[in-house]
């Protein structure tokens, strides 16, 4: 319940923001070498600022306790599916998902195969930075240049020396996982934000060098018609074919990933993670670990570049820039760090969802980014937090 | 030798522009340790006022050079408004959360004002007007445009503005108080949220400057102009050590220089890689940046 002070108080705010949002739209949009124009402003301007009054009259409708009626049905279902989840043995959940997983291209279209590829191709790369952020702690803004690293190297072997996508896919993991080192060794010193623009320098480096190699790489034409998969001379051509490829390569990565959270290695990395001073007196090997922990990630990067070359029959720099590797993160951080179902919700925020909003193309990306700001200042843990974390000691103030 | 020098003045004005961003950067760092992966965004902001404003008073007929300076001052005005809205909406409620999630609503703002740019201004390269790009001097084969010449001595009266306002004023030293301990300076009466709202506005505002200057140097702006110089001016304020003004301006003018000489001497198309590997190898063997001071590991 709002008391008259604090309602006053917030409507005032709300108001004195509205008239900063017009400051701020109207020389966007009506200054203009012919003169003057207040119409269009107008336009946006009142559409945006009946949708905030209309949010905050629910609010203080909500906070006065008038939803209250509906809000109690609502927590006894909520608590009820929560029960029955609680129930239903681990086994029967996973079988029923997975045989969602196996029957859904055959009773959806192409577009479906699509979305759900890509879906499956962000899964693992989340879950692969997931060890790296997640898991290790290491704020890495540079993980798309593994997938970049794992894709031209599925391309390249495929063209130059013919070798079979099954063959390429363990090589594009370990040259991806050679890089990982190769990025990773220097940086190991670094901490916090210093890591943070070193990576990012390491990828741009990665995605001018796929750019502007031209004698390799084909520049920023990119390399074409890469072979898809075969198995006893049937190739991969229909898409729904393409995606069990993917899920079984997305399985994989999550039984992976959930194998080394449990085990000594993501233990270490959750110490190393909590307090990496702490963790090195303890007797972790801290080197050794954050190196492997940029291995392992870049290593289901590449498995994921791979199958992306594959996928598409292209691979071009313009896929690798920093905006993916964002994008990546986004989903690691919006889901929830170092929790497995919070990744793969997280992908699915923010791969399945702007696709219903298809019709809306021109204002996907500004949604994107509104969307992105306010979740994180709704649930700052992400949507499926990890049951283990701590604060990391250096956000202590 | 005239290559050489011609190289030098370029790397100087590329540089001085780096280091204006590089400012906002390092300021907010040093205040509320987050990366504001935003400012480029003021910064392309900053550039299509400059734009948009230069048009429209050009239109009533003014004098070129006073259409700059009015929409120098009201870019700047306009982008630390911005900032401190997206301050306010963004970045406030998260000051007590991990670092990580601000970092995320950063980004997310980042992309949010960028493509606001682009529904608003097209996707489009705007041109600014040529009677204010064109003109210079010329010396044999060194050849200095009068913007060159312009954006030099506005980056050097914008610095030494900002360093009398931080070292002398009582704003000054407010901030400064409250990059060093927030709760001892809130115990002595400063107000941490207006600081930090200055600090932000203050940035913006050399960001807008520094837009409107690579608008004035490569002629045009386009919404998407705010990532590349964005992260490289980060990279100068990295480099010089986060959080110290000094230090961005040196970082800003070694990136700067790098990439022109890297672009005339070696190759054009690896110049910003060049950028990026003498910020790696500086962080390699003095991890807190040049000018950095040596902190605990507590605090990097």
């Amino acid at each position: 319940m709002l008391t008259i002070r604090e309602s006053k108080k917030l409507w005032i705010g709300c108001g004195v923001g509205l008239v900063w949002f017009f400051i701020l739209l109207w020389p966007l949009l009506g200054v203009t070498p012919e003169g003057l124009e207040f119409g269009k402003t107008f336009k946006v301007f009142g559409t945006v600022a009946v949708a905030v009054v209309f949010i905050m009259l629910v609010y203080q409708i909500k906070e006065a306790g008038y939803l209250d009626s509906l809000g109690t049905p609502m927590t006894s279902v909520t608590g009820a599916i929560g029960q029955l989840y609680a129930k239903t043995p681990r086994w029967l959940l996973l079988a029923s998902v997975l045989a969602c997983a196996l029957v859904f291209p055959l009773v959806t279209g192409r577009y479906a195969h699509d979305v759900s590829i890509s879906v499956l191709i962000y899964i693992c790369l989340g879950l692969g930075l997931n060890i790296v952020v997640g898991l290790a702690g290491l704020l890495d803004l540079g993980y798309i240049a593994f997938y970049g690293v794992g894709a031209y190297t599925y391309a390249l072997m495929s063209l130059h020396f013919g070798l079979s996508f099954w063959l390429c896919l363990p090589i594009s993991a370990l040259t991806a996982a050679i890089a990982g080192c190769v990025i990773g060794y220097p940086t190991l010193r670094m901490r916090g934000d210093y890591l943070a623009i070193v990576t990012l320098g390491f990828g741009e480096i990665v995605r001018l060098i796929l750019n502007n190699w031209m004698a390799l790489t084909n520049g920023p034409n990119g390399i074409l018609s890469i072979p898809r998969p075969e198995i006893f001379g049937w190739s991969f051509k229909p898409l729904w074919s393409m995606y069990y490829v993917i899920l079984a390569i997305a399985i994989v990565t999550i039984v992976a990933v959930y194998r080394l959270n449990y085990s000594r290695i993501g233990r270490a990395w959750e110490a190393i993670r909590e307090d990496e001073t702490a963790a090195e007196l303890m007797g972790v090997n801290t080197f050794l670990l954050k190196l492997l922990a940029y291995a392992t990630g870049a290593t289901f990067a590449g498995f994921a570049g791979a199958f992306f070359a594959a996928r598409m029959k292209f691979v071009g720099p313009e896929s690798f820039t920093f905006l993916e590797s964002a994008m990546v993160l986004a989903m690691v951080v919006l889901g929830g760090m170092g929790s497995i179902p919070g990744v793969i919700l997280g992908v699915l925020a923010l791969v399945a969802l702007p696709e219903m909003f298809r019709e809306l193309e021109t204002y996907r990306m500004l949604v994107f980014g509104g969307v992105m700001t306010l979740m994180m200042l709704i649930r700052p843990a992400g949507i499926w937090p990890a049951k283990r974390v701590g604060r990391r000691s250096e956000d202590a103030e | 030798m005239e290559f050489f020098i011609q190289q030098l003045i370029n790397g100087i004005t590329l540089g001085g522009v780096y280091a204006l961003i590089a400012l906002g950067y390092t300021m907010v760092y040093g205040i509320i340790q987050l990366i504001n992966f935003a400012h480029g965004e003021f910064f392309a902001a900053g550039g299509y006022m400059g734009v948009i404003l230069i048009s429209y008073l050009a239109a009533q007929g003014l004098h070129p050079y006073a259409c700059l300076g009015i929409s120098l001052v009201l870019s700047m005005g306009y982008c630390a408004l911005l900032a401190m809205a997206v301050e306010r909406l963004a970045y406030k409620p998260l000051r007590h959360a991990s670092r990580l999630a601000a970092l995320l609503s950063a980004l997310g703002m980042s992309i949010f004002l960028q493509n606001g740019l682009m529904l608003t201004q097209g996707v489009y390269d705007k041109p600014y007007p040529t009677e204010i790009t064109s003109g210079g001097f010329e010396w044999g084969l060194v050849s200095v445009s009068y913007m060159q010449i312009f954006i030099v001595a506005l980056t050097a009266f914008l610095l030494v503005g900002l360093n009398v306002l931080v070292f002398k004023t009582r704003i000054g030293r407010a901030m400064r108080a409250t990059s060093q301990d927030k709760i001892m300076s809130a115990l002595v009466g400063i107000n941490s949220n207006r600081i930090i709202a200055i600090t932000f506005a203050i940035g913006a505002g050399l960001a807008a400057a520094a837009g409107i200057m690579v608008g004035l140097y490569y002629g045009s702006v386009n919404y998407s102009m705010g990532f590349v110089p964005g992260i490289k001016a980060f990279a100068a304020a990295v480099l010089g050590g986060i959080g110290n003004i000094t230090g961005a301006l040196v970082g800003g003018l070694i990136i700067g220089m790098v990439e022109i000489f890297a672009a005339g001497y070696i190759s054009g198309e690896y110049k910003d890689v060049f950028a990026f590997i003498i910020l790696i190898g500086v962080l390699y063997f003095r991890p807190t940046g040049i000018m950095g001071e040596n902190v605990d590991d507590t605090r990097v």
